[in-house]
Parts: structure tokens; sequence; C-alpha cells
């Protein structure tokens, strides 16, 4: 399927479509402590092992957009699909949205599952809404993080 | 367990601006955050590469802007861990010049405030040379430290 111009649109039959888990994320004490330094984030239990522990943490906490990183290679898996059609080069971020069970911890090991939610078209765009279902080791929820990709249509 | 303040549904009005911040971006802060996050994207620190596809310049991380404007919200309550939902829409690019940066402003007031749920909404504004830069960014926190288990 081509659009009038040869460029291929976003292939609708994504919409449902789960991808296989990622491997294993073991989340670093100091990737926590990169990671925060990098969004200016100033909270002791990003860095203090101490003060996360006296707040009944089991290690540093790390800052809400952390779990994008994980996310990070579900969304790879998605451009890379073969038969997806998103031109990575005419992809921007739209919206972003994390969904906490709890916070991420250094020493979790994240495990991320992508699945398409929706696909809508606008003004000759379409909006790729991907939805990842970060898990830790045991399996349990820790965070959804919803990114909402614009694929710029022909201009 | 969790730590920082304790609020009371009663003592937060909707409007009441709670937290807020200044952040002075650099080019340097664009390098750190590729490096931290993983997201090296040449449109955050090539002149060149962001010429190329149209841009007016090199732009932040849409991903540093929404990690750093929570950062008052988390100063203000104590805790990173309090925030359970957060969400933005990226709305309109920051450009970060080579010499002089670009310094984002953070207001963070009450949206609404869920006393059953024991939450409230935190509305973030973020400006860069008076415009606002995210939409809709909003940031649901606990309004007390989880009960120990």
């Amino acid at each position: 399927m081509r659009s009038y111009n040869g460029r291929v649109p976003v292939n609708p039959e994504l919409v449902g479509r789960v991808f296989a888990p990622t491997s294993p994320y073991l989340v670093g004490r100091e990737k926590v402590r990169e990671f925060s330094a990098a969004v200016f984030a100033t909270s002791p239990l990003n860095t203090d092992v101490e003060a996360a522990r006296a707040a009944g943490y089991a290690d540093v906490v790390a800052p809400p957009t952390f779990a994008v990183v994980v996310q990070e290679h579900t969304l790879k898996q998605l451009l890379r699909e073969p038969d997806a059609g998103i031109d990575f080069s005419r992809v921007v971020h739209g919206d972003q949205r994390f969904t906490f069970t709890r916070p991420i911890v250094a020493g979790d090991e994240l495990t991320a599952t992508l699945s398409v939610a929706s696909i809508k078209s606008l003004g000759g765009h379409s909006m790729v809404t991907a939805e990842s279902t970060i898990v830790d080791a045991t399996g349990a929820h820790v965070v959804t993080a919803t990114s909402t990709l614009v694929v710029r249509g022909d201009e | 367990m969790t730590a920082g303040i304790t609020l009371t549904p009663d003592e937060l009005t909707t409007g009441d601006v709670v937290a807020g911040g200044h952040f002075a971006l650099s080019r340097d802060s664009l390098v750190r955050y590729a490096g931290a996050s993983g997201d090296f994207n040449a449109i955050h620190y090539r002149d060149d590469v962001a010429a190329s596809v149209g841009l007016p310049g090199v732009l932040a991380h849409g991903m540093l802007t929404m990690g750093l404007a929570v950062q008052p919200v988390v100063d203000w309550i104590g805790d990173p861990g309090r925030v359970l939902d957060y969400q933005v829409r990226f709305t309109r690019p920051v450009l970060v010049d080579p010499v002089d940066g670009a310094e984002l402003i953070v207001s963070a007031k009450v949206g609404k405030v869920d006393a059953e749920a024991g939450t409230a909404r935190i509305d973030l504004t973020v400006t860069y040379n008076g415009d606002t830069v995210l939409g809709k960014a909003q940031a649901v926190v606990s309004l007390a430290p989880a009960a120990s288990v």
C-alpha cells in the first residue's frame, strides 16, 4: 500500500499488535544518579542510598521520567517492524505519559512489553499511540509508559 | 513507607501555585541528557544536522523538558516515588543557543484534589521565551507518604 507520491503510510493493522518482551534491563545505581543529574533532580532520594532506605526504598529512587530509558527499547522494536511503515525521520514525539504502580529503584530488573493502542489520522499525519508495560523480575507491574508518535504525512 | 510532607485535601485550593523553578539549559545539558537517556538523535547537539532537517537550530530533547519540569513538584512533596502519574504534550520546541542556552521557567499549581483517593493533580506550566512549550502537563501526586507495610 502506497500513498500517491510513493510514501508508505503507517500500517493500520499494527493496532492491537503486541511485541515480544524486551530483554531484562538492570537498573544501576550510578545510572539513576547520572539520569537524575541530567534532569536537574535534587531530591536526595535520587542519589543518596541512606536517604532512600530511610524512606523505605530498597535503593536510590529513579526520577519519574527514567522509565523512558526502558521504554526506548520497545519503541525501537516498533520502528524496526518491517511492515510498520514508520519512517523514523518523519517521527515527532507528540505526547508522553507514565502511570506508576510503584517507582523504579536501583536493582530493579525491568522488562517492557509494547502494544500498539491506536493509530489515528489527523490532518494528513498519523498518530501512533504505543503503550509499554514495564514489569519487574517477579512480573509485577511497575509503570506503563505511553507515547504518541506523530508520523508526519506528505507535505 | 515513603517520605516527604503530609498534605490534607482542604489545605490545597485549585489554582494555588505550590512550586516552581528556573532551569538554565546549555548545550552541555543536552549532551548530558543524551548520554544519560541514550537518546543520541543528533538534532539535539549538531547545528548542521538540525539545519539539514529544516529546524531553526539545535533543540532540547522533549523528554529533558518533561524530566526537569516535574522536579519542583518532587522537591515540594519530598519524594519522587509519590508521583503516581505524569503526562505532557509536546507543543513547542525549545531552541538551545550554543552561547546563551535557553531558560525554562516552571510553575506548578493545584489542578484538582481527589480527597477520596488521597491525591492531587498538579498542573505544570513551562515557558521558554514567554511561550508555553508543554500542553496538558499534569502530575498526580499522593497527598501523604504511604503507610509502612
